[in-house]
């Protein structure tokens, strides 16, 4: 069924996107097209498409927690039903619930719900524990753009990362980025967080791509060092802005009718341009985060989300007027020189300025705490007189979080009709001292601490020791 | 007002007089002593000369001293962290400001880390805004197993930082140490015990000739006469069970080696043997992937197996400067409501980055906790030190109140109002 609908989804956007050719091609006949002209033009958008199906869940009522429901609302003694895979309901109340006889019912006192967790910038997968040199896979540091690279097809469903992102993070969605030796690193890819034989069968289903940019020192430094462009900062703008250039040209020749043959890095490219495709842009210096928006103004493109960003809070005017996300650690600090004007009021700072502050983690340890690191970016930020209350703290791993890779619609919040990825913690999430206590994806219950067997051991774990051990 | 005091702050710095020790009470905080016993509410703590008198309920403050009202706050010792590259580096990635390592040097156990130690350097002015006093600084980097003598310093604003130059010698084995030595563990040992061997033969006949065959300069063969004489503890790098039990084995051929284990990710399946031997731990606090294969049962309940089996584990080897070790000794206090996993009582959890990581370090008696005769490392805080949403008030180290001002107090305060207003930017400081 979800199968199905996925299929028609991608089939409605190639016909839509065949359909604007057409017309603007319509001094053409159907027969005046070579062959070539119409691949380019009539291409599989999706050509490998997500199996993920939610696994079968029951209905689930949770009775006198604190919920936070991700939208900045907290509700004392809450209640939160889910049934069909879905968000059902929401409230402080139990009057008008339909709750099925066979739900299971839990008691929350002193626990907390929240959405499930969402990480926007993880490397799981593509540098999968074990790190040997084996599983490098995330970075195609042989070209500066390499806009035609995906990151599924680097992702090992199998790292054990996912099982610690899930029990001890809560982690239910999250983006899959190349890394950032490119000037143009690839597609991304969003994941639900439910291990599974194929990296298709992890997919979010309809999520859109990402594509990973970079600014500063990891390009010029990767590229500068094999004695070729670019070498330096104004070198990284000068091949950014040819490479856009092109896929404007591309754009409109595709548009015109006229492509003759296909090109997988223009078609992401392109697919930027459409609208269709989510910049993702690497960038530490605020300096550069300016320049990279005038880019994407000649360009025309728009850039979704700085991610690192540790200048931000220079900015904050700018990123609100531009609606870009900043996507940010709480405190990481000084490791190169483009972090070295790092603060831990980072994410009071851009709040403070109305703009829209993630929490990623960017680590296969950090995403086990992007809970904890909010926390610390909260406490920053009380200390220099910026008091932010949890349930908006909340909203910075997971409305935002979905809203910056495009998945709002669908999850990120507790509100009925949404996917029923939720965490039930054993304390206010905010503390250093609070864990998951439960995990549904989709409404099924996917980690449960009390329950040993119901946590996710990867394959290369089995038959090692600590195998399903606590981690 | 804020401008004024980071420019008193500076002069002081630039004059290059530090500020004396105070003789003072501190009054009415929750106070943690830092050895593992529990928080005391309304306690008194007395500094004189630089250093505690007494700590606890009841004490007297004596006349004449300066009071410190600390109600409604949590005081404690300094923090300590073991192996970290404090003061060594100004940015990590910037080459030239990074002493950390020296893969190209001619020396690897003869290098004395103390030298570099550079008590303005910016990680050292964050991690003392973040509670931390003491640090055992380890070279890390060079181009053999050996990676040289650390030195433990405290993080004061004053040009003496070291506390103790040549405190320990670091010793990789495992996989790192397998690939520092020629492409394998068998290699590593062979290196070591030569190297220890060579060194013993200094010990015996310090003006002597030396053999013919000899690997080590004299140099570096001399740096490890106190490692193999039992006056220097050796830092051993080690993960893996298995390189863990052949690290304690090393105690059978030279039984003077004073041994601390550093990293230990897979130490609760050698828990037994580490007790047994009574060797400190130093370990990496919540390493739960399996990143190499020498960690494969890598777990965050590692370290409360460690210390349920009689370990005497502290935590350490964290690497970097993310200002995150009272967050590392708090999620051991949140494994204690996980079932199935081990963590530490939040007693025990605080002393695991005050007293246990000093004594560790053999200096437990001289900082590291609030008991009389120990340094006047005291941090006091706003809240519980190990909840992530509690922060600095006060810091002072050997009794001397210190600045917690630096680079990112200083861009904070700048872009408190982002837009610029009559001036640019850059006229507001």
């Amino acid at each position: 069924m979800k199968l199905r609908t996925v299929l028609a989804a991608g089939a409605a956007i190639s016909l839509a996107l065949a359909g604007t050719g057409g017309l603007s091609a319509k001094d053409k006949t159907d027969k005046e097209e070579s062959a070539a002209v119409k691949a380019a033009r009539d291409f599989d958008k999706n050509p490998y498409p997500s199996t993920y199906r939610p696994y079968p869940g029951q209905a689930t009522l949770i009775t006198g927690a604190t919920v936070f429901d991700g939208t900045g609302k907290r509700i004392d003694n809450g209640v939160v039903l889910l049934r069909g895979g879905k968000v059902a309901a929401v409230g402080g109340a139990m009057a008008d619930l339909d709750v099925p006889a066979d739900a299971v019912r839990i008691d929350g006192r002193g626990k907390f719900v929240t959405p499930g967790v969402i990480d926007v910038h993880s490397h799981l997968g593509v540098y999968p524990s074990p790190g040997v040199d084996a599983h490098s896979d995330g970075n195609e540091m042989t070209n500066p753009t390499t806009p035609d690279v995906w990151a599924e097809h680097s992702v090992w469903p199998q790292d054990p990362g996912f099982s610690r992102a899930l029990a001890n993070g809560g982690v239910t969605s999250l983006q899959i980025l190349p890394g950032s030796g490119n000037l143009m690193g690839g597609r991304s890819v969003v994941l639900k967080n439910v291990y599974a034989r194929t990296v298709q069968g992890m997919k979010f289903p309809d999520a859109p791509y990402g594509m990973k940019m970079a600014c500063g020192e990891n390009p010029k430094r990767v590229y500068g060092a094999k004695g070729r462009m670019p070498s330096t900062r104004m070198g990284n703008f000068a091949v950014n802005r040819a490479t856009w250039i092109k896929a404007k040209e591309y754009r409109a020749k595709r548009d015109a009718g006229k492509l003759e043959s296909r090109d997988l890095a223009m078609e992401t490219l392109a697919g930027v341009l459409d609208g269709d495709i989510k910049i993702q842009n690497h960038c530490y210096r605020a300096d550069e985060m300016a320049l990279v928006l005038d880019m994407a103004k000649e360009a025309g493109y728009k850039v979704t989300a700085f991610h690192h960003a540790v200048e931000a809070y220079k900015i904050g005017d700018l990123l609100k007027e531009n609606d870009v996300c900043s996507a940010i650690w709480a405190d990481w600090w000084g490791f190169k020189m483009e972090s070295y004007d790092a603060v831990p009021e980072n994410a009071g700072l851009l709040y403070k300025a109305g703009a829209c502050v993630v929490i990623h983690s960017d680590d296969d340890n950090g995403i086990q705490r992007l809970n904890q690191e909010a926390a610390k970016a909260q406490g920053s930020a009380r200390r220099a007189g910026i008091a932010i209350p949890d349930e908006e703290v909340i909203r910075w791993f997971t409305a935002n979080a979905a809203k910056a890779i495009g998945v709002d619609k669908d999850t990120g919040s507790l509100e009925p009709g949404k996917m029923g990825d939720m965490v039930l913690w054993n304390g206010n999430p905010l503390s250093v001292y609070s864990r998951p206590e439960k995990v549904w994806v989709d409404g099924a219950l996917l980690f449960d601490a009390n329950d040993p067997k119901r946590r996710p051991v990867s394959d290369f774990e089995l038959g090692h020791p600590g195998e399903g051990d606590v981690k | 007002m804020i401008a004024r005091t980071a420019l008193g702050a500076l002069a002081a710095l630039l004059s290059g007089t530090a500020a004396q020790a105070q003789d003072m009470a501190i009054t009415g905080g929750r106070v943690v002593i830092g050895d593992g016993s529990a928080p005391i509410e309304g306690g008194t703590v007395v500094i004189r000369a630089g250093k505690v008198v007494a700590a606890g309920a009841g004490v007297a403050v004596p006349p004449g001293v300066a009071v410190l009202d600390a109600k409604g706050k949590w005081v404690t010792p300094g923090l300590v962290v073991a192996v970290t590259d404090l003061g060594l580096v100004d940015v990590g990635a910037v080459d030239d400001s990074n002493d950390s390592g020296a893969g190209k040097a001619p020396f690897n156990a003869a290098l004395d880390i103390s030298a570099a130690i550079n008590p303005a350097a910016q990680p050292v002015a964050v991690a003392r805004a973040n509670g931390v006093t003491r640090a055992a600084v380890a070279p890390l980097g060079t181009g053999a197993i050996f990676e040289g003598q650390g030195a433990v310093i405290d993080t004061g604003s004053d040009p003496k930082a070291v506390t103790a130059p040549r405190a320990f010698q670091y010793v990789e084995l495992g996989e790192d140490g397998a690939r520092l030595a020629g492409g394998s563990r068998v290699a590593a040992y062979a290196v070591l015990k030569n190297a220890l061997d060579e060194a013993r033969e200094i010990a015996l006949a310090p003006a002597g000739a030396r053999r013919d065959d000899v690997l080590l300069t004299r140099r570096d063969a001399a740096a490890l006469v106190p490692v193999v004489t039992g006056r220097q503890p050796l830092y051993v790098h080690v993960e893996r069970a298995a390189d863990i039990r052949m690290a304690l084995a090393l105690k059978g051929d030279y039984p003077a080696l004073k041994l601390v284990l550093v990293g230990a990710s897979e130490g609760w399946l050698a828990a037994r043997e580490i007790a047994a031997a009574g060797v400190p731990v130093l370990a990496t606090p919540l390493n739960d992937l399996p990143s190499r294969f020498e960690q494969l049962a890598a777990t965050q309940s590692n370290v409360g197996r460690m210390a349920a089996g009689g370990v005497r584990v502290a935590l350490g080897a964290y690497g970097g400067n993310s200002p995150a070790v009272a967050q590392y000794a708090g999620n051991l206090v949140a494994l204690t409501k996980v079932p199935r996993a081990t963590g530490l009582s939040w007693d025990k959890a605080f002393a695991a980055i005050s007293s246990g990581p000093a004594e560790a370090m053999g200096m437990g008696d001289r900082f590291g906790s609030l008991r009389a005769g120990r340094a006047g490392d005291v941090v006091i805080w706003d809240g519980d030190p190990l909840d992530v949403r509690s922060g600095v008030v006060k810091v002072f180290i050997d009794g001397v109140e210190q600045s917690l001002g630096n680079h990112q107090s200083r861009l904070k305060d700048r872009y408190q109002t982002v837009p610029e207003g009559s001036l640019p930017k850059a006229y507001d400081w």
